[in-house]
């Protein structure tokens, strides 16, 4: 039992991660095409697992209509859209669920037309107003750190905008400087630090020095 | 005397000739790839305006030759391809051009494919305007499947070298103490758990976008089996949101070892990881709608988020919970630093698993992962003298990925 659940995993993470870093130098197209091949499973078991997420969705709002838990109404019309969405994608405009779905017709584009998209559209707008919000809070100068930001965005936003010209003409140029200079040189820096990051988790989980994906960490 | 003024008359028309004519001509597989390319490098020439090099293929010493390519003169030099040729001065006078396919014989408008194995006669030949053509020598070679490739070699010999400073670190852990610095968003995450315990109310979990392949939802989920093995102890509710399934999947076989090696197997719900929505912002959506309900004491967003950061990490400020962030996504690292109480940046999310665990071995690798930032800080800065003081280009030569 502690070998399927320790050692098995273990011996898989070894194998296929040390795979993944040779077929990464390896052009051969033996290589490539065992590359190509964990890529299949990978989407075989993403496919398995959608049928999993697909339970859990309906399970937990199945519990919260059952039990009339606050928002229940949200939680039916996840159904509600679920049932439409499956019809509408078996019917597939008249020619049905066996052949390639239509596109740009029919009444399962129309639901992401106009439906998903505008819904989408919605949440995205409403972050315009989330950044007022969250930058109100941050641009209260109360130490030297929020004083430098609020300073360097002053200048920022009006740098890239039509007027900040008209103040001063050199205000686009110093704008821009500061995003070439001081914030591509963090921005660098933060990356380096995440390349460095990942291949150090890489090789913890490679060499099964981290374990804590398997529940726990420690045996 | 006329016999003389023939004879320099001739040598001059043999030297005309040999000018146009495509000199210095190899063909060669084509490295680093899987075959059916060949390479073929020439001299590069002054010729007059609209002379075209035609590149033809046969499979015959003999002929016939067959169209392939047609290269402008003033491109293809090989210093345009520097993984593959290199960066000295002759790479300025050597043309190349790589041949995947030649046309059919039977039905110009078919392509033949290059086979591997098979011994292909190439040659160049000067197409100068009014259609007069000077072939070079034909040169002979064969494609085949490379097994390292060349252009990555630096990316392999830094990496390797980033790995041995790493496994280093891990190993002189195992002989003595190492001093790791304070990271505040690990150090407060035990505070952030016992106020969702004291509260009595659940801590919600939130994975990124990205799939189980990307390392930064690896370690979120490192995080999530820290969280859920305190959150078992604690006897508090923990929620775990997903928006994909395959990270669900592995967050749920997480979260059920981490209670029952808590010695909490009883304290596991099926239902507190679960699927939330495969998009983006009905993704948001649902957890805001979650966090405004619901009032989870303590949020931790863990892993690769987009625009949907700050729809999340704004509205859990709003209701008052304690906030830990992490992300690599530096776009949304302002986003959660502005609106969470701790964030951890970039490579302190990959630090936090081994950062809570206190295992030597874990917490070697920050160290090995400290001195390859050292180093790469001492690269940086002897490339910058190198390349702008002394006009060497070498270190960046090194360092820049084909």
């Amino acid at each position: 039992m502690l070998f399927l659940r320790r050692t098995l995993p273990l011996i898989i993470a070894f194998v296929v991660g040390m795979i993944g870093i040779l077929v990464f130098y390896i052009p051969h197209s033996g290589a490539q095409s065992l590359e190509q091949e964990l890529a299949t499973w990978d989407r075989i078991v993403a496919a398995f697992a959608l049928v999993l997420g697909i339970y859990s969705l309906m399970r937990l709002h199945w519990s919260r209509v059952r039990r009339q838990q606050a928002a229940w109404g949200y939680s039916f019309l996840v159904f509600v859209g679920f049932v439409i969405t499956t019809l509408f994608a078996i019917y597939n405009d008249g020619i049905g669920p066996f052949e390639p779905q239509v596109l740009n017709s029919g009444p399962f584009d129309w639901m992401y037309k106009y439906v998903q998209v505008p819904a989408d559209a919605t949440m995205f707008s409403i972050l315009a107003f989330f950044i007022a919000s969250a930058a109100y809070r941050t641009f209260r100068a109360r130490t030297p750190e929020a004083a430098i930001l609020l300073i360097s965005a002053i200048i920022v936003m009006i740098g890239r905008v039509p007027i900040g010209a008209s103040i001063y003409q050199g205000l686009p140029e110093i704008a821009q400087w500061m995003m070439d200079v001081p914030n591509l040189a963090a921005k660098r820096g933060i990356l380096l630090g995440v390349s460095l990051g990942i291949v150090a988790t890489s090789l913890r989980i490679i060499f099964g020095v981290e374990r804590s994906y398997l529940g726990g960490g420690e045996e | 005397m006329r016999y003389f003024l023939c004879c320099i008359i001739l040598v001059l028309c043999a030297a005309q000739l040999y000018a146009q004519q495509p000199t210095g001509v190899k063909a060669e597989d084509t490295p680093n790839d899987s075959g059916g390319s060949i390479t073929v490098v020439w001299n590069r020439a002054e010729l007059p305006d609209g002379t075209m090099y035609k590149i033809a293929v046969s499979e015959s010493e003999t002929g016939p030759f067959h169209p392939a390519a047609s290269i402008d003169p003033s491109g293809n030099l090989q210093s345009s391809d520097p993984g593959t040729f290199g960066h000295g001065t002759e790479t300025s006078q050597m043309h190349f051009a790589k041949i995947a396919e030649y046309d059919d014989p039977v039905d110009p408008s078919k392509k033949i494919a290059i086979e591997n194995g098979k011994t292909y006669y190439v040659q160049v030949i000067a197409q100068l305007p009014y259609d007069e053509v000077f072939p070079s020598a034909i040169a002979s070679t064969e494609a085949y499947e490379n097994f390292f490739n060349t252009l990555k070699t630096n990316n392999f010999v830094l990496g390797t070298i980033f790995s041995l400073i790493i496994l280093g670190g891990i190993f002189l852990a195992q002989k003595r103490e190492l001093f790791i610095r304070r990271i505040a968003g690990l150090e407060a995450l035990d505070e952030a758990l016992g106020r969702a315990t004291e509260m009595g109310k659940p801590v919600l979990f939130i994975h990124g976008l990205h799939p189980m392949g990307s390392v930064s939802t690896i370690a979120a989920i490192n995080v999530l089996a820290r969280v859920a093995q305190r959150t078992a102890e604690f006897n508090t509710e923990l929620r775990v949101a997903n928006q994909d399934p395959v990270v669900m999947a592995v967050s749920q076989e997480v979260v059920k070892e981490s209670y029952l090696n808590a010695g909490r197997p009883d304290a596991y719900s099926e239902n507190s990881v679960f699927m939330v929505a495969t998009e983006q912002f009905s993704y948001a959506a649902a957890l805001d709608g979650m966090m405004v309900r619901d009032r989870p004491a303590t949020n931790i967003m863990m892993g690769y988020f987009y625009a949907e950061s700050l729809l999340l990490a704004e509205t859990g400020a709003s209701t008052g919970a304690i906030q830990i962030a992490g992300t690599d996504s530096y776009t949304q690292l302002p986003f959660f630093i502005t609106t969470c109480d701790y964030t951890l940046m970039g490579e302190e999310l990959y630090a936090a698993s081994a950062y809570l665990s206190r295992e030597p071995k874990l917490l070697g690798s920050l160290k090995g992962q400290d001195i390859g930032k050292a180093v790469l800080l001492i690269v940086m800065i002897l490339g910058t003298i190198l390349t702008t003081i002394l006009g060497n280009q070498t270190l960046t030569h090194i360092f820049t990925a084909y």
